[in-house]
């Protein structure tokens, strides 16, 4: 296992550069100068020139990947371009909103995608079965943001119950923190939900038809036990795969949810920083969101094990 | 389900309970404001960004500041005089004015804010070409002694819009013009204090009132007079969608919008705890800006088709849509200032397709396609690059029409390159009026060459005509000069004006005093 874990935590590493080089290039060779946009509109062409001198973009552009990739691999990100502070205080300064969204969200999903995905699959033909199926090319079809919008109207204007926007910190007053997170959270399950409970009614749907299910049953055993010890756990290798897949979606589902419900979180920086062309904010976001994608899937990985007994690295 | 306004209640209930069983503590008061943008830069020298001289505005101070009525009046200085060669001038700043660390002003620190000002800001350089010295007489007094009269003295040194030459310590002033300040060095004297520790940029600005500021005894108008904070605090709270904006103004989360969008104003509009208020009342001009160094706008004759061409109503129909917010005016030096003439304007901006095409054959237009920049993540502006095509292509112009988004419109515009390489011919913006009040202040009036702005327009009568307006003393004149570089700058165009527009602020009707002004100040804002 420890092997195991050890390649693909090497692994890392050449995907690692492929998103390092992909992503400066892409960034020097798409149009946009970070100098003008640091000028102001009423720059001349020599303040612009200055201010490209200044932040090392007249150099060539092998040499300054060269002095990034250096700096990068001693752990200097850089400081951005705009905010006059490293790129890692400012990573540390968003984490934390797109941290809590996160887990949010996947407790919500989690915590509804799966017994409706069971149910679907236990009434199969149903009522039930057709409203999780119906709900789910719902969830599918309907952007995060009109799902946002509805949901602020909703909730926040017509009814008042909750905040329009915001985000209050845990340690500084925890039931503002939640109540801010109730609406970006439901957000940004939505189509997570609507993805986990087909695969949970497919995977749970396929069990239900196998062998040992129906000596189960011959045996006895309660229809609770026989969903949640043999079908649940059987079926729980593709769901939690989807799972893992599903972390990109929640990343690029961040990027829209923060800007739509104001959190100040690693996706709206994101975007702040593509719109003012912050290269190194950019870069080492980027660089980020590649190392959670990929430890997230090892974890996805090493967790198959606790489920299917027959699965050893 | 947590409440906001349950918990809201409660607090007003809790503090009302207080109020009777005796005396409660002072509530701080708190405005809560979405800006136009987030703020990222601090320095507002080192840029020309709005939202970093609205920054300015709460920080620091100017040594004189503009009137509602355009009048240039005193800010920090108390006095001044002018010799009667018009060759010094002695200017002696206010008692008592101190920078937020406690320290003094003093007269170094403006010698030394002028400087650095000077060296970032085009009518700042235009000043310093007549200046011979700027001398320390003593801790409260500085002369200014140039090396010919100028017209524009006042008029640079109380510059309403970017860059403004705001004072900083002589310290921070000693900054290289093309380095941005250091954050602990957002010190000034005005009205506001900077919080640093509580400035997160993507999430918050924070000011305190400056209990130390004394303001001046005259009432405020416009920048000008005295400023007075009148709430404890103000929170520029960052939202990037509008929509969220106007549900958080709604929902009284916040207490102000700088600049809703023209497709929210019927919403908020209908909603009883909002107003809408146009605090800036020479709004904005949208701008036809050509590429003057590329064939066929380097022949004046083709430019001066373009603007027979055009008509402004179409422009400002399908960009702001509501007449209340919007009004055709052929004066380049903006409506309803002193400097606002239509002299020499009436055969242009009429839409005159068959005029235009005419002026175009006698040009010798070749057909050589137009390649206009067209912004698309820009509300504001999004829908004028088609109209232009339209009324371009009416008047037989061929053209090419490239979409993108604004930062990349801004990176392409500085660059001379061919408009099939890279490169373009016209594209359009807008500025804020109190930007264009005069031809010096107004950067596309530039008319040097490669020292001019993008676009790079070169005729000498035009920059002697604005070298003439610089150098005259005398209002009458100066408005003269206007009048005859207008004539001539009708045929010989760097730009094209294409309406005038405004955007009003949206506040919670508990808000009030917002000061009439083209920038947005919280001086003088109360919340009830």
């Amino acid at each position: 296992m420890l092997d195991f874990i050890a390649r693909r935590l090497i692994a890392i590493v050449p995907v690692l550069g492929v998103v390092a080089v992909f992503v400066f290039l892409m960034l020097r060779l798409t149009p946009g100068d970070p100098a003008a946009v640091i000028a102001g509109d009423n720059a001349t062409s020599d303040q612009i020139a200055d201010i490209r001198t200044k932040l090392g973009l007249d150099e060539p552009i092998w040499t300054q990947f060269a002095i990034w990739i250096s700096n990068v691999l001693q752990g200097n990100f850089g400081e951005s371009f705009f905010f006059k502070k490293t790129v890692a205080e400012l990573i540390a300064q968003r984490v934390e909103p797109t941290l809590a969204l996160a887990t949010c969200t996947l407790v919500f999903a989690v915590g509804i995608s799966v017994p409706i995905g069971v149910m679907a699959a236990y009434r199969q033909g149903s009522l039930i079965d057709k409203a999780v199926m119906g709900f789910s090319v719902l969830g599918f079809s309907v952007p995060g943001f009109v799902i946002g919008y509805c949901l602020i109207y909703v909730f926040a204007i017509e009814l008042g119950w909750l905040p329009v926007q915001g985000y209050v910190r845990i340690g500084v007053n925890f039931w503002q923190f939640a109540e801010r997170m109730v609406l970006p959270s439901l957000t940004l399950s939505v189509g997570f939900v609507a993805l986990i409970s087909r695969i949970t009614r497919a995977s749970v749907l396929e069990v239900l038809n196998e062998d040992y299910i129906r000596t189960a049953r011959a045996k006895g055993l309660s229809n609770r036990v026989v969903l949640m010890r043999h079908a649940l756990r059987n079926a729980a290798v593709p769901i939690l795969t989807v799972i893992g897949l599903g972390i990109a979606i929640l990343i690029g589902g961040a990027v829209v949810t923060e800007s739509v419900f104001g959190l100040p979180g690693l996706g709206r920086l994101t975007v702040e920083a593509v719109l003012s062309r912050d290269f190194p904010t950019i870069q080492t976001v980027i660089l980020l969101f590649s190392v959670v994608y990929v430890v997230v899937n090892l974890l996805i990985d090493i967790s198959y094990t606790l489920f299917d007994p027959r699965i050893r690295y | 389900m947590f409440s906001f306004r349950k918990s809201a209640l409660a607090v007003v209930a809790a503090a009302s309970v207080g109020g009777f069983m005796g005396a409660a503590p002072v509530q701080a008061q708190t405005l809560k404001v979405v800006m136009h943008s987030d703020l990222k830069i601090l320095d507002p020298i080192w840029t020309t960004a709005y939202i970093v001289r609205n920054h300015g505005y709460l920080v620091w101070d100017t040594l004189f500041a503009m009137d509602e009525k355009f009048d240039v009046k005193p800010q920090m200085v108390d006095k001044y005089d002018v010799s009667a060669d018009k060759l010094t001038w002695t200017f002696t700043l206010r008692d008592g004015l101190e920078w937020h660390d406690g320290k003094p002003v003093t007269a170094e620190d403006c010698v030394a804010s002028i400087k650095r000002w000077a060296a970032k800001d085009s009518m700042g350089q235009k000043l310093m070409a007549s200046v011979k010295s700027l001398d320390v007489v003593d801790g409260k007094t500085f002369k200014m002694n140039m090396s010919e009269p100028y017209g524009l003295v006042l008029q640079s040194l109380g510059k309403p819009s970017s860059n403004v030459p705001f004072m900083m310590p002589a310290r921070v002033a000693a900054t290289d013009p093309n380095v941005q300040i250091k954050v602990e060095d957002v010190i000034g004297s005005g009205p506001f204090m900077f919080k640093r520790d509580e400035w997160k940029p993507g999430e918050k600005t924070v000011y305190v009132k400056n209990p130390k500021y004394k303001a001046r005894s005259e009432a405020p108008s416009g920048l000008a007079g005295g400023k007075v904070a009148k709430v404890d605090r103000v929170e520029w709270v960052w939202i990037s969608d509008v929509q969220t904006q106007v549900g958080a103004l709604q929902n009284g989360e916040i207490d102000m919008i700088e600049s809703p969008g023209h497709d929210l104003l019927p919403l908020l509009a209908k909603d009883k705890n909002v107003n809408l208020v146009t605090t800036n009342p020479t709004g904005n001009q949208y701008t036809f800006r050509f590429n003057s160094t590329v064939k066929p706008f380097d022949n004046a004759k083709v430019r001066h088709a373009v603007f027979v061409a055009f008509a402004q109503d179409d422009f400002l129909k399908a960009t702001i849509g509501d007449p209340k917010y919007f009004e055709v005016c052929k004066a380049p030096f903006i409506c309803g200032t002193p400097l606002a003439t239509d002299a020499g304007m009436a055969d242009v901006l009429n839409g005159n397709a068959a005029k235009a095409k005419q002026l175009l054959t006698e040009a010798g237009y070749d057909g050589t396609p137009i390649v206009l920049m067209q912004s698309t993540d820009l509300q504001v502006l999004t829908n004028l690059a088609p109209v232009a095509k339209a009324q371009l292509e009416r008047a037989g112009f061929k053209v090419d029409l490239v979409s993108m988004d604004w930062q990349t419109l801004v990176s392409r515009r500085v660059k001379k390159d061919p408009p099939n390489a890279g490169g373009w011919h016209a594209f359009l913006t807008s500025w804020v009026a109190a930007d264009i009040l005069n031809p010096v202040m107004a950067g596309f009036f530039n008319a040097s060459c490669d020292k001019a702005m993008f676009g790079w327009p070169c005729d000498a009568t035009i920059e002697k005509f604005r070298d003439q307006f610089s150098k005259e003393t005398d209002p009458a004149k100066q408005k003269q000069i206007v009048e005859d570089l207008q004539k001539y700058w009708v045929n010989h165009p760097t730009h094209i004006n294409v309406g005038q527009w405004y955007a009003p602020l949206a506040r919670r009707t508990n808000i009030e005093g917002n000061m009439i002004a083209p920038v947005t100040v919280f001086w003088n804002v109360t919340k009830k």
